[in-house]
């Protein structure tokens, strides 16, 4: 079936670069807020973020701990399944992969959990994680990330949709299934990548 | 015409969600509706009816995706709350706030006639629902402007399932002309249907108004609580920094954030 055409309809304004932006996305020039409940407060001195599941040795750092390791500077474009698309963001954090790296998985390792503080959760593959495609950010825009936008410390996947970039991030649990997190639970995609358009579980 | 899809009713409220390991997947597919009806709600809002051959139940709360397509094939794709309550079969409502520069909402307010096709793929959303699951709960319905949308439909719902749950709307508007419906607002504050509704203006206030006149606060939010006997059931809906605020204030006066469900717009 092909879609109608809706006459008169034409596009507003051209994308900085329109290659960049995904089916059924627009850009944005500002940082939009959504969240499925209230803003979580955590604070520096009480926070951990964890390792464990299918690992050898499940690990934590405290907010001093995980700020010695090595940090790397991001510049990313991000997708939202709400439709807004923002082209290059600029981030520090830790890589995924220098996380992994002091950590021994166990065989069966194949998934993830992401879990937040308040609960919320995402599933993605261990292979959407490393290979540089992850990090965990604490700065956006050479500022420490606002508890708004998930600070002290979020997890950030540039390559899916924005909502499995968990905000308030507490830890990574490593699973050997894909089993289904918040939004994963209430209608969205398992795989959520933006290319091909994955937003609800009907498109997977 | 393509594939037909149905889709089993209460596949997303949270009683399936906690007895099925594996949610039911129901197909959402774009299909093309039919404008039947446009409504002036205010000089920005209009609501538009459409018709939907594939129809099925929404949830309160849930909206549509509207997809529009130029003659170059370019394509645009925004989000749209439904307004209607899902007893109204084959058709539903959609609210659209004309935003300054919108692509595709001032396209529908200023091009659309009754009869135009719309493509359309829904119902989307599980969370930001009133779902049968907590819907014996008292309810506070918190909106800003166009978020009172959604709510909208959570109130037509109660009505029309007459349910009897203790049930607050407070709504936050500019001036009495940026209050969406507000002659069924009214009807619902006048009414015996169980609701209470609040009314606060931020920047004309009416002439003769004396109840609330500013943005909600922490206190606001405290008098408005006082008209539960046990904590409710929260949905916040409007402009980020509204929904921040008083999502805020509500954790800061005991409301447990499980309690408290959010959509904010941009």
């Amino acid at each position: 079936m092909t879609a109608p055409i809706n006459k008169g309809f034409q596009r507003k304004r051209e994308s900085s670069n329109p290659k960049r932006i995904p089916p059924g996305q627009y850009e944005t020039d500002v940082f939009p807020v959504l969240t499925a409940g209230p803003t979580q407060p955590v604070k520096t001195q009480d926070w951990l973020f964890m390792l464990d599941g299918l690992i050898e040795a499940p690990v934590s750092w405290n907010w001093d701990e995980f700020n010695a390791l090595p940090k790397q500077s991001f510049k990313v474009d991000i997708h939202c399944v709400t439709k807004w698309s923002k082209l290059d963001t600029n981030w520090e954090g830790v890589g995924i992969d220098s996380l992994l790296e002091r950590v021994v998985l166990k065989p069966a390792a194949e998934y993830v959990m992401a879990y937040s503080h308040g609960g919320y959760t995402t599933n993605i593959p261990l292979n959407q994680l490393k290979n540089g495609k992850a990090f965990i950010a604490i700065n956006f825009d050479g500022k420490p990330l606002t508890a708004e936008h998930g600070g002290p410390a979020r997890l950030v996947i540039p390559g899916l949709y924005f909502w499995k970039s968990a905000k308030w991030i507490k830890g990574l649990h490593f699973m050997a299934t894909n089993e289904p997190g918040f939004w994963e639970s209430n209608g969205y995609s398992l795989q959520a990548d933006p290319w091909s358009e994955q937003r609800y579980r009907s498109d997977d | 015409m393509g594939i037909v899809c149905r889709r089993i009713h209460g596949a997303n409220n949270d009683t399936d969600l906690m007895t099925n390991k594996q949610p039911i997947i129901e197909k959402i597919i774009w299909q093309v509706a039919t404008v039947t009806n446009i409504k002036q709600e205010t000089e920005r809002v209009k609501t538009f009816t459409l018709s939907l051959p594939i129809w099925q139940e929404h949830l309160p709360g849930q909206h549509y995706d509207v997809r529009l397509t130029a003659a170059d094939g370019y394509q645009a794709q925004r989000s749209y709350s439904v307004a209607s309550s899902g007893v109204r079969s084959g058709e539903i409502d959609l609210t659209v706030d004309r935003i300054h520069n919108g692509e595709i909402s001032t396209y529908l307010h200023q091009s659309v006639v009754v009869g135009d096709p719309i493509e359309v793929r829904g119902p989307i959303g599980g969370y930001f629902v009133w779902s049968p699951a907590i819907r014996d709960l008292p309810l506070l319905l918190i909106g800003g402007g166009s978020g009172i949308v959604p709510l909208m439909s959570m109130l037509r719902h109660r009505s029309a399932i007459k349910a009897s749950n203790p049930t607050v709307l407070l709504v936050s508007v500019r001036s009495e002309f940026d209050l969406i419906y507000r002659t069924e607002i009214e009807h619902m504050a006048n009414s015996t249907t169980g609701i209470v509704v609040a009314i606060t203006y931020t920047r004309q206030i009416p002439k003769g108004w004396l109840k609330y006149q500013r943005r909600i606060d922490s206190a606001m939010l405290k008098e408005i609580l006082a008209n539960f006997s046990e904590t409710p059931q929260c949905f916040v809906c409007g402009p980020t920094g509204l929904v921040e605020r008083v999502a805020t204030d509500l954790v800061n006066s005991g409301v447990p954030d499980k309690s408290i469900r959010t959509e904010r717009f941009g």
